[in-house]
């Protein structure tokens, strides 16, 4: 049998991998994303004591540690059947709003963004961060590094570290705010308010204002009616730090609401034997497969689908912004909400106004009188046994899952990180860009490159939880293969 | 002008978090720009490993390698820009001792896929299927890399010129070495560890040592640490005693005992073994002389009953470098 060996697989262990293939017409037939490391935290935080999480679990992800440490913290809370203070429940929200607003700037000016501010036919070269400061301006630039240079400093004030944070613990946090730190903190959420109206100021001008882009934004390429999934409060507004888990249904319409502890009754995850990565997907619905649509129990979790579970911002001025989102996609209420967006490149968008959000939060809590209360820390009496805490990570709703035994040392931990949620809609998202730009033989190569990229990056993937990348610069081979398994060509992308 | 020295940063296992280190020097980020040409780096620009297989060998001024070696690649990447740098830095914890990732080396592999694939609670999979080297599906056939079964350092495999402890490093610590390197003073002793101290996390704590012994540890959720003093005289598990310094004593700083990141001070090989012995030092047992030995050992178990996990706690940074090295060889 005539099969031309894919010896350069040998050679990519650690990439992501993407196999597209082709029917005998020369049609895409299929197309698999495939991640290919496993790191085994699941297996290999077995036998630790609980109360250690929070910092182990850090070291899933170097760029959102801040959301594992909040997310094994609260876990822990329900571990040790402890309710914190309400003082340390709001520095914890402070603290994941600095955070925010660091890592959604991060991802639009060096990661995402430039897919938008450079245009995605630039060459790839100048798709980074130089090439967008080159194009918005230098003091932009220097804007960017003060915006994650002031937050991280909020982080490693309020959490002991600014990289690998340690303050979280079961019934609260290790340190109380003094008056001094929530004094500059207040400051720098003013900063970060000023910087975030400013961030969607670029954002209006540069791709609102380009019709180019604006027809990329709406057209179908990366068009997927799922479910979505988000975290809300009591008015069924956005919350990113607490609250229920709300899904809705590709209409709009609310599927689920749950505390994180029954996420069991509402997700599983599925296996395939060609990725180390699971496919989480609503119970009830079952897996079907890679299928959008309202019997299919693929659904993503993003900022889009964020905004898409909610009702409203809490905040005035990011609900201005809300509005103004759907309103540009042509939503009108119904039933007193907005139906989703379904265009996944709106997620960019979407990104800015949870930045704008985080902002103002983040002042409404520096500016609560609670904040400096030295009432932060609760001890546990008993341990229940089993824990399970859930945060908004930027990149999708994060769970945490523990089973420890009367001595509080671990016997079963199941994670559910921010990014795996998106898997089958990623990878989705892939075929249909591959479907759109691949007719017969004739490939664009550099456009189709981008293009699957920029299907990735907006998800903001953090692979990082599943292999060692950063995201949006992930490695990144694309295998085209012909009905016969022969490989027609192999596009690369080191990273 | 003069040529400026090249220099790369590379992961490979590990969690991004040494290159958010490199990235929060912030504002001194574009004075490493002006001082090197940063050829390679995969988190920031888009040169290929082609690229760097190029050049001429020892071409590279400085590469700061982070990230455990735990499959092929990471092998090959290493052998590769060991060929093409001067000076090869381990750089941070995964690539100077493994780091938390190698407490997998306490574990199978085949328990890894069983309980990630087979019995995770919300995991759905009757068949038993798991990632497989390779899958025929209708279109084709995919392909997966396979995983080692060990976790190594750096130094596991290549020879090293200095490590740069840390989970991850302190930035102002990078940038401590950095700006000796741009400013061509002469380097230590190769082999040495740069950007740390060389005597204990206890020598920069702020806290008060009142050389108290104690009876009994306790857990971080069961204390509320009083005033200024030591933590571990308070007794909490705090690694400070038995880790580098370098870091400035940040931890303790939030009320949190130190859990070692920094890897052994100075001399010491054997984290773990610097622990236990400081631990020694420190234990009060209750007046043992006249007792039977059965009777210490009792009162011993009795104190460190608070650690049920003591891989865990005294190596969770430096199992895969440490005398234990966790598990299979």
């Amino acid at each position: 049998m005539k099969r031309i060996s894919i010896n350069p697989v040998t050679r990519l262990e650690g990439h992501g991998i993407v196999e597209i293939f082709l029917d005998e017409d020369g049609k895409v037939a299929n197309a698999y994303f495939q991640v290919p490391e496993l790191r085994g935290f699941e297996q290999f935080c077995v036998g630790r004591q609980a109360e250690e999480m929070p910092v182990i679990t850090n070291r899933i992800c170097g760029v959102c540690p801040e959301a594992h440490h909040l997310a094994s913290t609260k876990a822990l809370d329900e571990l040790f059947a402890v309710d914190p203070p309400p003082a340390a429940k709001k520095v914890r929200e402070l603290f994941n709003m600095a955070f925010y607003v660091t890592d959604h700037t991060t991802h639009f000016y060096a990661l995402g963004g430039p897919d938008f501010i450079l245009g995605p036919e630039a060459p790839p070269a100048e798709r980074n961060i130089l090439g967008v400061v080159r194009r918005v301006g230098l003091e932009a630039g220097q804007q960017v590094i003060a915006c994650r240079a002031r937050n991280h400093e909020v982080i490693r004030m309020l959490g002991g570290r600014s990289i690998h944070p340690v303050a979280g613990l079961p019934g609260g946090w290790s340190k109380p705010v003094s008056e001094e730190e929530r004094r500059q903190i207040e400051a720098e959420a003013r900063k970060n308010i000023d910087f975030a109206l400013f961030t969607l100021k670029v954002f209006d001008t540069v791709v609102l204002g380009n019709p180019a882009y604006l027809e990329l934004v709406t057209s179908d390429l990366y068009h997927h009616a799922t479910y979505y999934m988000g975290t809300v409060d009591g008015d069924n507004c956005l919350n990113l730090y607490d609250g229920l888990i709300r899904v809705v249904d590709p209409e709009g319409r609310e599927f689920a609401r749950y505390p994180a502890s029954q996420y069991r009754e509402y997700i599983a995850e599925h296996v395939e034997p060609w990725t180390y990565l699971k496919f989480p997907y609503l119970k009830k619905l079952g897996w079907q497969g890679f299928r959008d649509g309202a019997s299919s129990g693929v659904y993503c979790a993003t900022p889009l689908s964020r905004l898409n579970v909610s009702d409203g911002l809490s905040t005035p001025r990011a609900q201005e912004e809300f509005e103004r989102f759907y309103f540009t996609f042509g939503r009108r209420k119904v039933d007193g909400r907005y139906p989703p967006v379904h265009h996944r490149l709106a997620t960019h968008w979407a990104r800015l106004i949870e930045l704008l959000y985080a902002a103002e939060r983040m002042l409404e809590l520096a500016t609560d009188p609670e904040i400096t209360s030295p009432d932060v820390r609760r001890i546990p009496e008993r341990i229940q046994g089993v824990g399970i805490g859930s945060v908004e990570a930027p990149r999708g709703t994060l769970t945490h899952h523990y089973e420890s035994d009367q001595r509080g040392v671990l016997q079963a931990v199941n994670l559910i990180v921010g990014t795996t949620n998106n898997y089958a809609a990623m990878s989705m998202s892939i075929r249909r860009a591959a479907e759109k730009l691949i007719n017969g033989t004739q490939v664009v190569e550099e456009g189709l490159l981008n293009r699957i990229e920029m299907a990735l990056r907006l998800y903001d993937p953090c692979l990082s939880c599943a292999t060692h990348s950063l995201p949006g610069t992930m490695p990144l081979v694309v295998n085209l293969r012909d009905s016969q398994g022969r490989l027609l060509r192999s596009l690369r992308r080191e990273g | 002008m003069a040529e400026k020295p090249k220099l790369s940063i590379y992961w490979a296992s590990s969690c991004g978090g040494c290159e958010i280190a490199v990235v929060n020097l912030h504002e001194k980020i574009l004075e490493v720009d002006r001082s090197f040409d940063l050829v390679f780096c995969p988190c920031l620009l888009d040169t290929k490993k082609s690229d760097v297989e190029a050049l001429p060998e020892g071409s590279l001024a400085l590469t700061l390698f982070n990230g455990a070696i735990r499959t092929a690649e990471n092998e090959e990447m290493a052998h590769l820009l060991r060929r093409k740098s001067r000076l090869l830095v381990a750089f941070g914890s995964c690539a100077a001792e493994g780091c938390i990732p190698a407490l997998s080396n306490l574990h199978s592999k085949e328990d890894h896929f069983r309980r990630v694939y087979r019995e995770g609670p919300s995991t759905v999979n009757p068949a038993g299927v798991v990632p497989a080297p390779l899958t025929r599906v209708p279109e084709g056939e995919l392909r997966l890399p396979a995983l080692f079964k060990r976790v190594k350092r750096l130094e596991d495999a290549v020879e090293v010129d200095y490590t740069i402890p840390g989970c991850p490093p302190e930035s102002h610590q990078i940038w401590n070495v950095v700006s000796a390197v741009i400013s061509g003073a002469p380097l230590p002793p190769q082999g040495s560890v740069l950007g740390a101290g060389h005597s204990t996390v206890c020598e920069e704590c702020r806290r008060q040592k009142d050389n108290k012994k104690i009876t009994r540890l306790r857990r971080s959720y069961e204390l509320i640490p009083e005033g200024n003093s030591c933590l571990l005289e308070q007794g909490l598990l705090c690694m400070g005693v038995a880790t580098r310094d370098g870091c400035g004593a940040l931890c303790p700083q939030v009320n949190m005992p130190c859990t070692g990141c920094y890897g052994p001070p100075e001399g010491a090989r054997d984290q773990g073994a610097q622990m236990a012995a400081a631990l020694a030092s420190v234990l009060d047992l209750g007046g043992y002389r006249g007792l039977s030995e059965e009777e210490t050992a009792r009162r011993a178990d009795a104190v460190l009953e608070a650690i049920p996990d003591y891989a865990g706690a005294f190596y969770k940074y430096s199992l895969a470098g440490s005398v234990l090295r966790g598990g299979r060889p």
